[in-house]
């Protein structure tokens, strides 16, 4: 196999402004060229941070950022100044959870995507607007001529989410990161949405890393699930494996807690207490204080994440299923 | 757009109505008689009835306002009662002395205002943005007579730089933009532009401040806009409303300026509206305070006007 597009490696990141928080702990992630990773877990476990950190948008005066983020070659961490700025939205972009904020609302949109395309590849006026216009019609925006020259909040939310990724991939970007992109719209729109993102991930063969918490989204979109507790990544895997045979008991608990047709008729179950504090984290597994299979040794030591076949998993106590028990 | 502009207009002119009813009775709230002024106290009743008719002060206040309004529109404000010169011709020159002296105080006060707050606002909790916060507090509430004392003793007496009386040199002939004339307009429009400065910072780091912490300012990092090109939007988000605010102060300034020009005896309105009232003038404090409310109805009429121009959001809908 070559080497992964994107190799994080012990990322801890830590937050000493006005709230203090270790939202990251030591989280290691790889991804190859062309793979779709979806990213889940409960709010506050630091998905958001990751795709963040992964940009660099942190603000860098209350941020401690430790580890190493290694994508297409590059380290991550120690880019500075113009290649920090070739890198985000060159190398990797970000498609936001609400479109309607992450738009400068005084300018248009075609305004905006020419401007990234002219930052990034230094052609005029004139060809970065015919590129943003081939890229507004390319995400299948209907009118893409009059929606060039419309403002942001001339648009529905679906048109501008499109108009989103239309620009995060104006530049051919080799890793999209999607922050829970269907969120803030409704139902049809959502499908309509990743759908598209499917096919442009097919189209260009990038790589996308994108949050949800939509399990049945993840399971249509993604090659690999991993998540997310507290700042860890605490399971890994194909999505096969991962959904059908959940090893780590938060897993199992977050699948059992959502709706899908494999549970239906059975009562929905919701894992029990809420997220630790991150200011306060347990000395142990920090899942543990909810765990129903919890012994002393997950109160005392951190489970390290380990490889198992195409899984990683950090837990003491994984759930055997009946065919791997033998 | 052109509908927006002609409701703005329709707008302003009730507004400008009532404006020249306030500017005409204000003047018959405030106690002393005019005739005062100019007739001595013991001169004989005959004498006070033909000045009394002469100056219209003989029939009804209404009856007044509507003669006075009828030829106000037609750019008569009558004779000035102390000086017998005609009001309009006085208001009007020292109006664009005025305007002259406020437009530079605002100038500045923008100017240092904009650089200050952003400074401030980027740098949102460190020291420079207490020193920022610190100078626009004081700029604000620092009272402008004592600082244009201040500035002429330090750059006019011990450092005797810039002259402290005047638009000119032999007091106050036509205005010429030429240096020596400027060095009149120093010391002034610095001690005006210390309000506007405070303000115009406090609004820019507020803004800034604000707009850095939001969402599209991340997204535009995340585009890989360089801090400079982020900047430009920022920029231009807060443009209207500085614009708004500075327009407004402009109009302060206007009012504002009675103190300072007093003190450095700037020929403007303040200066004449100051020499009004001790005289008892009321042609001529009519004339200025409606031309003064004028200018701040017109300046919030363009403001109106102008903001949309710059903001999308507010335009086209
Ligand atoms: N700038 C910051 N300063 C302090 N704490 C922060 C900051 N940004 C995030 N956090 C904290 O980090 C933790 C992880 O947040 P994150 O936004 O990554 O959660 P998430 O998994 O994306 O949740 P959600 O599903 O709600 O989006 C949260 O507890 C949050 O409060
Ligand atoms: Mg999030």
């Amino acid at each position: 196999m070559s080497a992964p597009l994107v190799s994080i490696q012990d990322l801890t990141v830590q937050f000493h402004g006005a709230r203090r928080a270790s939202a990251l702990n030591q989280v290691s992630l790889e991804l190859g060229q062309g793979e779709v990773l979806g990213l889940l877990g409960e709010s506050g476990s630091g998905k958001s941070v990751t795709l963040r950190t992964l940009l660099r948008l942190h603000p860098e005066r209350h941020t401690r950022t430790a580890g190493r983020i290694r994508v297409d070659g590059q380290d991550v961490l120690a880019l500075r100044g113009r290649e920090l700025d070739r890198y985000r939205g060159g190398t990797v972009s970000m498609v936001f959870q609400e479109p309607g904020l992450a738009f400068d609302p005084v300018y248009t949109i075609g305004q905006q995507i020419s401007e990234a395309v002219r930052v990034h590849e230094g052609v005029d006026q004139a060809t970065a607007a015919a590129r943003a216009l081939a890229m507004l019609e390319r995400v299948q925006i209907p009118q893409a001529r009059r929606r060039f020259d419309a403002y942001p909040h001339e648009l529905s939310g679906g048109m501008r989410q499109r108009a989103m990724i239309a620009l995060a991939l104006a530049c051919k970007p080799k890793l999209l990161l999607a922050d829970e992109p269907t969120t803030a719209l409704d139902a049809t729109v959502q499908i309509q949405i990743l759908l598209l993102l499917r096919e442009l991930q097919r189209e260009t063969g990038m790589s996308v890393i994108f949050v949800t918490h939509d399990i049945g989204a993840a399971v249509e979109v993604a090659d690999r699930i991993a998540v997310m507790y507290a700042g860890r990544i605490v399971e890994q895997g194909p999505v096969g494996q991962l959904v059908h045979q959940p090893c780590h008991p938060y897993t199992r608990g977050l699948l059992a807690a959502t709706v899908g047709h494999e549970h239906r008729g059975r009562p929905l179950e919701a894992i029990p207490g809420s997220p630790p504090d991150l200011a306060a984290l347990p000395p142990g597994c920090s899942f543990a204080p909810r765990c129903s299979h919890a012994s002393e040794r997950c109160h005392r030591d951190i489970p390290p994440l380990e490889q198992q076949g195409a899984r990683t998993l950090a837990c003491w106590h994984p759930v055997r299923l009946l065919g791997e028990a033998a | 757009m052109f509908a927006y502009i002609l409701k703005r207009l329709i707008y302003a002119i009730p507004i400008a109505l009532s404006v020249t009813v306030v500017s005409f009775v204000l003047v018959y709230l405030a106690p002393g008689d005019p005739l005062n002024a100019i007739a001595p106290a013991d001169a004989p009743e005959e004498v006070i009835q033909a000045l009394k008719s002469a100056y219209g002060l003989d029939k009804p206040v209404p009856v007044q306002y509507g003669l006075w309004l009828m030829r106000a529109v037609q750019g008569d404000l009558g004779l000035s009662i102390a000086s017998g010169r005609e009001v309009t011709a006085e208001v009007l020159s020292a109006v664009s002395n005025t305007l002259l002296l406020a437009g530079m105080a605002a100038a500045i006060g923008v100017v240092l205002g904009c650089i200050l707050g952003a400074l401030a606002g980027y740098r949102h909790g460190t020291w420079i943005d207490k020193a920022a916060t610190a100078l626009s507090v004081v700029g604000v509430s620092i009272p402008h007579y004592w600082l244009g004392l201040v500035l002429t003793i330090l750059f006019s007496i011990w450092l005797p730089w810039f002259p402290a009386m005047g638009a000119g040199p032999g007091g106050s002939g036509e205005w010429l933009w030429d240096l020596e004339h400027l060095r009149y307009l120093v010391l002034p429009a610095l001690t005006l532009s210390v309000i506007p400065m405070g303000i115009i910072t406090r609004t820019v780091r507020a803004l800034v401040a604000d707009m850095l912490g939001q969402e599209f300012v991340t997204a535009l990092r995340a585009r890989g806009l360089s801090g400079g090109a982020v900047f430009r939007h920022v920029a231009k988000n807060t443009a209207p409303t500085v614009l708004a605010v500075a327009g407004l102060q402009i109009g302060y300034l206007m009012g504002g300026s009675i103190l300072v020009e007093t003190v450095f005896a700037w020929p403007g309105t303040g200066f004449l509206l100051n020499t009004a009232i001790f005289q008892r003038d009321i042609p001529l404090l009519q004339g200025t305070i409606l031309v003064l409310c004028m200018f701040f109805v017109v300046l919030n009429l363009l403001v109106d006007i102008l903001q949309p121009l710059i903001d999308p959001r507010m335009g086209r809908s």
